[in-house]
């Protein structure tokens, strides 16, 4: 597989559901160089996913825009794929039919089809499933499908929405070192987006913390750690605590500030 | 059907069998579901003679002996060496099939129509609701103006009568799509005709087939009485001219003959909504 990453620039992006809705974030700006992997935190309600929409290309932005190597994304690709929190997997295929399904849509022949599915399986590790129907496999070995399904598409960019969340702790667990690890390896960028501290510690070369109403980022902090990560590892926990501590000043003075402003 | 078997084999894994524990539940299933058709069958002939032998013990009603059983069974090597079965099942097939192919035509593409499109499924929910009431046999005289030949005009009817199952059926089907399948294959560039292809019809293909089965049960009830009048061929004029001649032998000969063809059009659409449906069986 040859995947390249990406520069992702975001340039004063503001979205707005409708004319009547409230802001959902107004004027984002953030740079991300190729091959980074970055988090974005934040409470429920502070826009992360709808900013992932836009990278995705699924929404539109009210104003500004997401560049990808400079080139605007204003509709879904195949170059910036989507993963979501469950695999929605198509269950009248096989793991091999639902890997290959990208390539079909882009007319890929079958012989290129076949080499490349089967690269994007052993990948994930599910090669022994390859003809099995993904009704028949748990949760972790269903999400490893979908992963393979959006690699097998050599995405510059990987756009997770907390794709681990329905899963248990261990295939968590699992799933985050080896998504990790295929990025770093393959080179590809990834923004996801979850709600776990840990997740963007052990994932992450950057977490971006949002907050607020309309949402803004209010903190950037690297993850400056060496691979692999354990949760158990005392810089994982320093660093944990220290985003934690930043998350939660950053939470609480962005909802205080209107407040604040209000009783003046 | 896999997780069932696999759980049926984990049960007997300690059992020894000539045929092995796959073979040995097959053959009981099949045993098990030839004992229900022999059973089933022999209560429906069993209650069929008892009730003519009841009858015709009044000497009055003497002369219906010729509607039991045995005489039905025993008429029929003849209604098919005389080519009168062969012929009947030839034609009345070619208009059931036609008739099924026009509605599956009509039916499947405004099915997906009115479940995709929510303004389409109201706006033609009172038409269609007010056409669907309308027994298809009733549209006879404006089908027998309509079209140049009564076999053109019984197609016609038999579309009518199977066109609202697979419609409704389809529509249905489409309602219960994970709307997420969308957003995942547009996502890794399917444009719309990959969509219908690679994710509406193998998603709804098992509620299609069920709308067909449906379907077929009304067009094979229907195409009987709208054979009495006008042609000179199928099913519902064999049983016109057996009745006419009062041949009731043959005319429960023909009976016979409707309801074991109904059976196995049924089976079949039972074995490919079997093959079709994605849905795995419970291991229960």
């Amino acid at each position: 597989m040859s995947i390249r990453g990406t520069e992702i620039k975001i340039e004063g992006l503001t979205h707005r559901y409708n004319a009547k809705s409230p802001l959902t974030f107004n004027k984002i700006d953030l740079v991300s160089p190729p091959g980074e992997v970055l988090a974005i935190i934040g409470r429920s309600g502070c826009g992360k996913s709808t900013l992932l929409h836009i990278l995705a290309g699924v929404l539109k932005p009210t104003e500004g825009k997401a560049l990808l190597n400079g080139e605007s994304v204003e509709s879904p690709s195949p170059r910036w794929v989507m993963m979501f929190q469950a695999p929605h997997l198509f269950p009248w295929m096989t793991v091999r039919e639902n890997v290959g399904v990208g390539l079909t849509f882009a007319r890929w022949s079958k012989n290129e089809i076949k080499k490349r599915v089967d690269e994007a399986i052993e990948l994930v590790e599910l090669k022994p499933h390859v003809d099995s129907n993904v009704q028949d496999l748990s949760g972790g070995q269903q999400q490893r499908v979908a992963l393979a399904r959006s690699l097998v598409m050599e995405p510059e960019l990987l756009l997770l929405d907390e794709p681990f969340s329905a899963l248990d702790a261990f295939t968590r667990a699992s799933l985050q070192k080896d998504v990790r690890a295929i990025a770093k390896r393959l080179g590809f960028n990834i923004v996801f987006v979850t709600h776990d501290i840990d997740e963007a510690i052990i994932m992450a070369d950057r977490a971006v913390i949002m907050a607020g109403s309309p949402g803004n980022i209010v903190h950037k902090l690297d993850v400056d750690l060496p691979d692999p990560r354990e949760r158990q590892d005392p810089s994982v926990q320093e660093l944990r605590s220290r985003l934690m501590t930043t998350f939660e000043q950053a939470a609480y003075s962005k909802e205080e500030a209107p407040a604040a402003a209000s009783g003046q | 059907m896999n997780a069932v078997v696999s759980d049926e084999v984990k049960k007997r894994s300690a059992g020894n069998y000539v045929f092995g524990p796959q073979m040995y539940y097959l053959l009981k299933c099949t045993m098990c579901g030839a004992g229900n058709f022999v059973v089933g069958l022999g209560v429906l002939f069993a209650i069929w003679w008892a009730t003519v032998y009841v009858i015709t013990q009044n000497p009055e009603y003497a002369h219906y002996a010729n509607f039991g059983l045995i005489p039905a069974f025993e008429a029929m090597p003849d209604l098919w060496v005389r080519g009168t079965i062969p012929d009947a099942l030839m034609n009345s097939m070619y208009r059931l099939g036609m008739g099924l192919m026009y509605a599956i035509a009509i039916g499947v593409p405004v099915g997906i129509v009115i479940g995709r499109i929510v303004w389409a499924k109201k706006l033609t929910n009172v038409p269609f609701q007010f056409i669907r009431m309308i027994s298809p046999l009733s549209w006879e005289p404006i089908a027998v103006v309509a079209f140049a030949t009564w076999n053109d005009a019984i197609i016609f009817l038999v579309t009518i009568a199977a066109v609202w199952p697979i419609v409704y059926a389809t529509a249905a089907g489409l309602e219960k799509v994970d709307p997420n399948w969308f957003k995942v294959a547009r996502n890794l560039g399917a444009n719309p005709w990959h969509i219908l292809k690679t994710i509406i019809m193998p998603a709804i293909a098992f509620d299609v087939l069920t709308g067909i089965r449906l379907a077929l049960g009304v067009a094979w009830i229907v195409i009987v009485p709208a054979e009495f009048l006008g042609v000179t061929s199928g099913f519902g004029y064999a049983i016109q001219d057996a009745r006419e001649g009062m041949t009731y032998d043959n005319l429960m000969a023909m009976i016979l003959v409707i309801g074991a063809v109904g059976y196995i059009l049924d089976s079949i659409c039972v074995m490919l909504i079997k093959k079709f449906s994605w849905v795995k069986e419970s291991k229960e």
